[in-house]
């Protein structure tokens, strides 16, 4: 097989996805709904106290990331399980590492990347300050894609499964544990004014480990689940 | 054949490792009756109270074997389930799925005994300490493959997608167990729990045996609950049809 071949394969999976996605558009706006909806009951819950919104902002949205991205991840793979478009992905003779980080990519640029555009909105609503908007955008920007990565794991082994939704998020909440409080910490940071490039800097380290391993395993675990 | 494929081969193959792992098992439970009633009795009896902690001190011989074997059980099952999955080697399969509520076990009483620990020495059950937390998200890592492996109806590749997981979860463990550490002394000044410092020879032995203790301990459980999955899978086979007439008789 070529590379160009392996290059064409790629973007033909990205247009694809695309253009599903696009007729899917109600479907898409669910997870991000969700978000708003998960962000709004945090100052009915805890009271509109805008220090104590503040304090907990970088958390809170960034646990409604995650809850989000977690919603959406269920589908990643189940409607080309069930129709057969899985099976005949990996009889295509093409990696199925590169077919399984192509669907990775397009999750996150119509799941991951609309939950960094909508961050800015997030922001205001619990009353971050202003020092923290830019680090908590770059955090999401950085953090969404290993949420897709690793989640794809998840989904790709749970794809097979009639009620896979729960189990998936049992399996990838403990893994989001170190993206969660470094992309949490970098942002509390910055709002009081104290370094956080370390904490960007490792989050980044994280997106290269996952952007490299993950597939691997997704794909993995898609063999599996076709077997 | 080659003698080492000849071996991994033997071993791998059911019926020897059910007959094998029957004699195995009563030693591995004698040493660890043994062990344990030795290390209770000097940890319990002989050994003095701390001049800190007083009596409390104790909880440590069972608290600290079972917290290093949580992490050691899921360090296996990464190893055993990679074995699984490259050489497709049906009994590591099975290893896997059997050490998993062990692991899950352990995780469990190193959590109550540190929580029973925690309540006169630190005043309170619970604190999100760096070591409680990371102790915890394991236990939610184990539940996890657990979970998985009961979710599938065909058990061989329950197990495969076990194996899987744990891989991934073992790779995430030591960036899980830094991060949560680095959090937590972010957050909150004071080091709690650890205290590098050297341990007297009266400490130092009941822990010691105790943690040996844990290990028999793991190898008999895994090793029965092993055999139990293996009869289960291989219900109608011969070799199982031969075993069970003949322990009937």
């Amino acid at each position: 097989m070529s590379r160009q071949a392996t290059g064409t394969a790629f973007v033909a999976l990205l247009r694809r996805d695309f253009l599903l996605a696009y007729r899917r558009r109600a479907e898409l706006l669910q997870p991000l709904v969700f978000l708003l909806v998960v962000v709004t009951l945090f100052p009915l819950g805890v009271g509109p106290s805008p220090t104590l919104l503040a304090n907990i902002a970088p958390g809170v949205i960034w646990i409604a990331a995650l809850l989000a991205t977690v919603l959406s991840l269920d589908s990643l793979f189940r409607s080309d399980f069930e129709d057969g478009t899985l099976e005949q992905m990996v009889l295509s003779g093409q990696s199925l590492a590169l077919i399984a980080l192509a669907r990775t990519v397009a999750h996150w640029l119509v799941a991951g990347l609309p939950i960094v555009l909508l961050s800015p909105l997030l922001a205001m609503w619990m009353n971050l300050p202003d020092e923290g908007l830019l680090i908590l955008i770059e955090s999401l920007a950085i953090g969404t894609p290993v949420l897709s990565l690793i989640g794809a794991i998840g989904g790709a082994l749970t794809v097979s499964l009639k009620r896979g939704g729960q189990l998936l998020s049992l399996l990838v909440f403990p893994l989001y544990v170190p993206l969660l409080i470094l992309a949490t910490s970098a942002v509390s940071s910055a709002v009081v004014d104290l370094p956080y490039t370390g904490q960007l800097g490792l989050m980044v380290a994280g997106l290269i480990a996952s952007l490299t391993l993950a597939p691997f395993a997704t794909a993995a675990a898609l063999k599996l689940s076709l077997s | 054949m080659n003698p080492i494929f000849l071996f991994f081969h033997k071993t791998g193959s059911p019926p020897w490792f059910y007959k094998y792992s029957g004699k195995l098992i009563p030693w591995l439970w004698a040493i660890f009756l043994v062990l344990t009633a030795y290390g209770l009795y000097l940890g319990l009896v002989v050994a003095p109270a701390d001049y800190q902690q007083g009596e409390s001190v104790r909880i440590m011989y069972l608290h600290v074997p079972t917290a290093w074997m949580s992490m050691m059980i899921y360090g296996l099952m990464a190893i055993m389930g990679f074995i699984a999955l490259v050489w497709r080697i049906r009994i590591m399969e099975v290893l896997v799925i059997s050490s998993a509520p062990v692991g899950a076990a352990f995780t469990m009483i190193a959590l109550i005994t540190g929580s029973l620990w925690g309540r006169p020495t630190w005043g309170t059950y619970w604190v999100w300490d760096a070591r409680l937390t990371s102790e915890l998200v394991l236990l939610f890592l184990y539940f996890g493959v657990i979970a998985l492996y009961n979710a599938f109806d065909e058990p061989r590749k329950a197990a495969r997608a076990a194996s899987l997981m744990s891989i991934v979860g073992a790779i995430n463990l030591p960036i899980i167990y830094f991060s949560v550490e680095w959090w937590n002394t972010l957050h909150q000044g004071s080091s709690m729990g650890s205290s590098g410092t050297g341990i007297h020879p009266s400490m130092l032995l009941p822990l010691l045996l105790m943690a040996t203790a844990t290990k028999f301990y793991y190898g008999a459980n895994l090793l029965s609950r092993a055999r139990l999955t293996l009869l289960k899978q291989d219900h109608r086979k011969r070799w199982v049809q031969d075993v069970l007439s003949k322990e009937s008789h």
